[in-house]
């Protein structure tokens, strides 16, 4: 004969959904992927980080500009763009790299990596935010 | 420093750009493998046309 089983009427605890509703959104803005990784979506935080990661290190390695000042509003959505890539912008800041002129081709193409990487890296942190309110299924 | 033709440069910006479409944009595993190879598609293939294009203004 079958026991039947108790409902207690509590929800399944979730250990990823549990905690400060923004830290996915914080934490993926701060490190590519890193968002994903505190929902336990270890594959989609690997290669959203593999690929931020590796589109801002081809910028720099290209001699791309960081944008370090807005004098000029295209400089203001530089800085902007180049701002999403969290600690990766500061860190490289605060190493000195990148350029401070472009002077040659692939640095243009460097820069344009650099600012796209960022705004790559806020539509990531976006989506974890999503994933972790429930807007966005898993 | 790297030194990547214009080639290059749209095939890697296309590879890492589709990777974060495709996972960001798309709910299922295999909705975001082809909504990735799609958006790489089109990337690259606008790249060829608009070239072809300004190449043939130009003459």
């Amino acid at each position: 004969m079958a026991t039947p089983q108790i409902r207690t009427g509590a929800a399944p605890r979730n250990p990823s959904k549990q905690g400060f509703v923004y830290l996915p959104l914080i934490a993926g803005w701060l490190i590519p992927g890193a968002g994903h990784f505190l929902l336990r979506k270890w594959g989609r935080g690997a290669l959203l980080a593999a690929s931020i990661i590796g589109m801002f290190a081809l910028g720099i390695g290209m001699n791309g500009k960081l944008y370090a000042n807005a004098h000029e509003i295209l400089d203001l959505l530089g800085l902007v763009g180049d701002l999403g890539n969290g600690l990766l912008y500061f860190v490289s800041r605060a190493l000195s790299l990148g350029a401070d002129q472009v002077q040659v081709t692939t640095g243009d193409y460097g820069t344009r990596f650099i600012v796209v990487a960022g705004l790559l890296n806020v539509i990531a942190a976006v989506d974890a935010h999503n994933l972790r309110t429930g807007r966005k299924s898993a | 420093m790297l030194r990547p033709d214009h080639l290059t440069a749209v095939v890697l910006f296309a590879i890492c750009v589709s990777i974060v479409f495709g996972i960001t944009q798309r709910d299922t595993p295999p909705k975001m493998v082809r909504f990735g190879a799609y958006c790489f598609v089109l990337f690259v293939g606008a790249a060829f046309v608009l070239s072809w294009a300004m190449f043939l203004i130009a003459r």
